[in-house]
């Protein structure tokens, strides 16, 4: 029988084996260190009861002083949910560790991040616009963006 | 040479007796009433001769034959397919054979929003279409961007990027208003002029073989 996790459970879990790693944790929602995120997606999807089969989607959004990156990954298996979050503070060069090796279908999402708020993956194989033309001015979803 | 202008003055006897030699030669020629053209055309010219002018004839077939290229970038391609349907039916101005290829196509109609991304792509099939080819811009997107028209990716009017025959506002037009628009192209259509090439006639050089 499928135990179903929640979201309190999962993040002990992921402090327990991240130590450090975790900066605050919501009631469904974990905020983690830009650096972590390969090794903690790579954890879910793989640990034992835990087995985060399905990244519903990433997303990012502008608060000004911040990116924030959002994972949302789904155990298929075990009918349980989670956000991950991550923010960049760089806005001249925002970079996030790419995740496409873990899940295949991040491979397009990060290329739309990238082409909309500019910023990088590091790691994605074909880091390319995808909406806008090679050579469109800026970054559109960014708050500050004036065309 | 010495051009003589003065005009000739005939006299009062010699423009009678003119007259009454021209009088007597057609009454000489005029003993039979002339039979009515209907009775003397053989029956089987009569049902199958037309006369009428090449623009009239060409005209016709070409706006009778409208068929459209299959390039809608967006919503307003629905309502097309309404128009499509046996509710609207465009069949009936014989304008419903959708061609998946430009090459085959003399319409385009421009469904809907068009980004920047995709306008070389919508160039590149109107270019493909042979002439004599014709476009509509159906909707507000399409005559001038619509609601979108301020946005940093879409093409403010398809006008931009091809040539326009007939706007048809809307968003989205509804079918009749799509058919409305394909009857005033097809009265554009019929109004055109065109420039008939013959093919050149190599006559025989006088005294000399014929190639």
């Amino acid at each position: 029988m499928t135990v179903i996790l929640k979201a309190k459970d999962i993040i002990a879990r992921l402090s327990e084996k991240f130590p450090g790693c975790l900066a605050e944790a919501g009631t469904d929602s974990v905020l983690v260190e830009a650096a972590a995120i390969p090794a903690v997606v790579q954890y879910l999807r793989e640990g034992e009861g835990l087995e985060f089969d399905y990244l519903n989607f990433i997303t990012a959004v502008d608060y000004y002083q911040y990116f924030e990156v959002v994972y949302h990954l789904t155990s298929l298996k075990h009918n349980h949910a989670i956000f991950l979050k991550t923010r960049c503070y760089d806005r001249e060069n925002p970079s996030v560790p790419s995740v496409v090796g873990i899940f295949q279908g991040a491979d397009f999402q990060e290329r739309e991040i990238y082409d909309l708020f500019g910023i990088k993956f590091e790691g994605h194989p074909d880091l390319r616009r995808i909406f806008l033309w090679e050579g469109f001015p800026g970054h559109p979803l960014r708050k500050d963006f004036n065309q | 040479m010495e051009m003589n202008l003065k005009p000739r003055i005939y006299e009062p006897d010699e423009l009678d007796r003119h007259e009454a030699e021209s009088i007597a030669a057609l009454k000489a020629k005029s003993q039979l009433p002339i039979p009515d053209p209907d009775d003397w055309l053989d029956e089987e010219i009569k049902r199958n001769v037309l006369l009428t002018t090449a623009d009239a004839v060409l005209n016709w077939a070409r706006r009778s034959s409208l068929w459209p290229v299959i390039c809608f970038p967006a919503c307003c391609a629905f309502e097309f397919i309404a128009a499509e349907g046996p509710r609207f039916d465009i069949s009936r101005f014989g304008m419903e054979i959708l061609r998946a290829s430009p090459r085959q196509a003399d319409l385009m109609i421009t469904a809907g929003t068009l980004t920047w991304k995709m306008a070389p792509v919508v160039r590149r099939v109107y270019e493909q279409m042979p002439e004599p080819k014709w476009v509509i811009a159906m909707g507000a997107c399409a005559i001038s961007g619509g609601i979108f028209r301020s946005s940093y990716a879409v093409v403010p009017g398809y006008n931009r990027i091809v040539p326009v025959d007939v706007y048809v506002p809307g968003c989205p037009p509804r079918p009749e208003a799509l058919i409305h628009g394909i009857r005033l192209l097809q009265k554009k259509i019929a109004r055109q002029k065109n420039r008939i090439q013959l093919p050149e006639i190599r006559l025989p050089k006088p005294g000399g073989k014929s190639r």
